[in-house]
């Protein structure tokens, strides 16, 4: 059983009366022999690392290798501690999980990179929230991840995920429609529903720019992981809700690519454009290097 | 196209912060201490391109120190390779190319000196989310991966190596995957790289090394 559009994903699940995550299941026994029990306890394993790195920093708070990011996560679940948080809970806690997973990265510490360790915060981010919020299994969220990977696996195949091909639309991008996808078949979606979500998370951050300060995966890294988590919740939100996308996945896919391929060198983690070449981050650049 | 398994998608499970320039660059240096037949007591790498300019703030230096201890690419001991090679009395350093350019941009050239004298020198590349691919083995262009079972087989070219090797195999029921002979030059030296998708049995090592034109033998197992 393979795939290599989203049109052949949804007609393999339709045939099949089942998930997209069931679909993804299958390929990898069938295209790369892999035993299925072993393909659910590797994702368990996935899921663990991916929990404890939204979980660290706020308990042991760790300087990043840079220095331009460190303790975000903290005060963000601070403050919905404190009951003031505009985002409610769900979102709150979105936010503070994205935010934890990039600063362990950034500190080397433990993530999985999904698709990218750039992008790695989105998943979980979003997936750990909607577990806690809605009081969901760990295996419903397992699922979500294989439907994640389905989508993860065409932007890869028929795009790309890499920042310095494409941008941050094809990492942080491809994370969030990943992300939005797990969530619409986590909370009930159909597989059209999951795809559309994953259709708007891409059309929503097309022409997203790399622009890393001091070439370091920190800042704006950390923060775009969050817009790509709210995004995915959004857009899986408007899926669920039978907002339909009348661009189909495959196409939002190609023109995320030829959009990428527009994006000029500068803005292509290359560190030469965009935030990167601002005179904050110019001057941040020289103290990083100068102590180093 | 090879395709795309899952967990190429979902992963590496990977000490940070990126996968290109910390895990790819593990993934390197674990290859170049699997293929090395004796333990190593001295490291030294070249970096190029990319990897030259940013490997400080992407841990690309601690990563490849890791890979050369024996550390897989979620290995947290990573962080501290270097007091950990210090305090195993591994010498190591590091040296910037930039004269270099006719590279891909996340090139590393990595040269082993061993316990017992002998030594070797690997270039790999990071190609991107952790893939990996070794080019280069003392001066000679290769091409792998690492992903499979891995022989690496260095010989003088002469009539019937890869039939002995071939044969070798087949005697012991290893199915080849992907067979290719690399060489500079007629009858100079050559690597035969054999890829399998199962496990390669090291009683084979001993039985190829009988071959009095096989120099040497080096198995990635998976």
């Amino acid at each position: 059983m393979d795939f290599i559009s989203g049109s052949e994903l949804l007609k393999l699940c339709e045939e099949n009366h089942c998930r997209i995550s069931e679909v993804m299941r299958q390929r990898e026994a069938s295209e790369f022999g892999a035993d299925p029990e072993e393909t659910i306890s590797r994702m368990k394993e996935a899921y663990r690392i991916m929990k404890e790195s939204c979980h660290k920093p706020l308990d042991e708070p760790v300087a990043s290798i840079g220095g331009l990011i460190g303790g975000e996560a903290a005060k963000v679940r601070n403050r919905r501690r404190s009951g003031k948080s505009i985002c409610g809970s769900m979102l709150s806690k979105a936010i503070t999980y994205s935010l934890a997973v990039l600063e362990v990265n950034a500190s080397m510490g433990l993530i999985v990179a999904a698709p990218t360790a750039g992008s790695s915060g989105v998943l979980p981010g979003l997936l750990l929230a909607l577990e806690e919020e809605f009081s969901l299994d760990d295996e419903q969220i397992i699922d979500g991840l294989f439907t994640a990977s389905a989508v993860g696996y065409l932007i890869m195949r028929n795009a790309t995920v890499a920042g310095a091909q494409a941008g941050c639309q094809a990492e942080v991008g491809a994370a969030s429609a990943m992300a939005a996808a797990a969530a619409a078949e986590i909370m009930g979606g159909t597989p059209k529903q999951c795809m559309d979500a994953a259709s708007s998370a891409i059309v929503n951050l097309l022409g997203l720019v790399c622009d890393p300060v001091a070439g370091l995966v920190e800042y704006p890294c950390q923060s775009r992981n969050v817009l790509g988590a709210s995004n995915a919740l959004v857009c899986a939100e408007m899926a669920l809700s039978g907002v339909e996308q009348f661009i189909p996945f495959d196409q939002t896919v190609d023109t995320m690519m030829m959009v990428g391929r527009s994006i000029p060198f500068e803005l292509r983690e290359t560190s030469l454009g965009g935030c990167a070449a601002t005179e904050a981050a110019c001057r941040k650049t020289c103290e990083i290097f100068k102590t180093k | 196209m090879p395709s795309i398994s899952i967990f190429e998608v979902i992963g590496p499970n990977m000490v940070g912060p990126s996968s290109s320039h910390t895990a790819g660059a593990v993934a390197i240096a674990l290859l170049v201490k699997k293929m090395f037949n004796e333990p190593i007591q001295k490291a030294e790498f070249i970096l190029y391109g990319s990897f030259a300019k940013t490997y400080k703030g992407h841990g690309t230096d601690r990563a490849l120190l890791g890979g050369i201890l024996g550390f897989e690419t979620y290995d947290l001991r990573i962080k501290n390779s270097f007091q950990l090679a210090d305090e195993c009395g591994l010498e190591y350093s590091f040296r910037v190319d930039e004269k270099e350019t006719e590279v891909h941009p996340n090139t590393v050239e990595i040269h082993v000196t061993g316990e017992q004298g002998g030594t070797m020198s690997v270039r790999g590349v990071s190609l991107g989310g952790g893939k990996v691919k070794i080019i280069r083995i003392n001066g000679i262009d290769v091409d792998f991966t690492g992903e499979y079972s891995t022989l690496v087989i260095r010989h003088l070219d002469y009539p019937g190596m890869v039939a002995y090797i071939a044969t070798s195999l087949s005697e012991r029921n290893v199915n080849i995957a992907f067979m290719r002979l690399f060489r500079e030059q007629k009858g100079a030296t050559a690597y035969s790289v054999v890829e399998s998708d199962e496990e390669i049995p090291q009683e084979l090592l001993d039985k190829l090394r009988e071959h009095p034109k096989v120099e040497d033998v080096m198995l990635i197992q998976v």
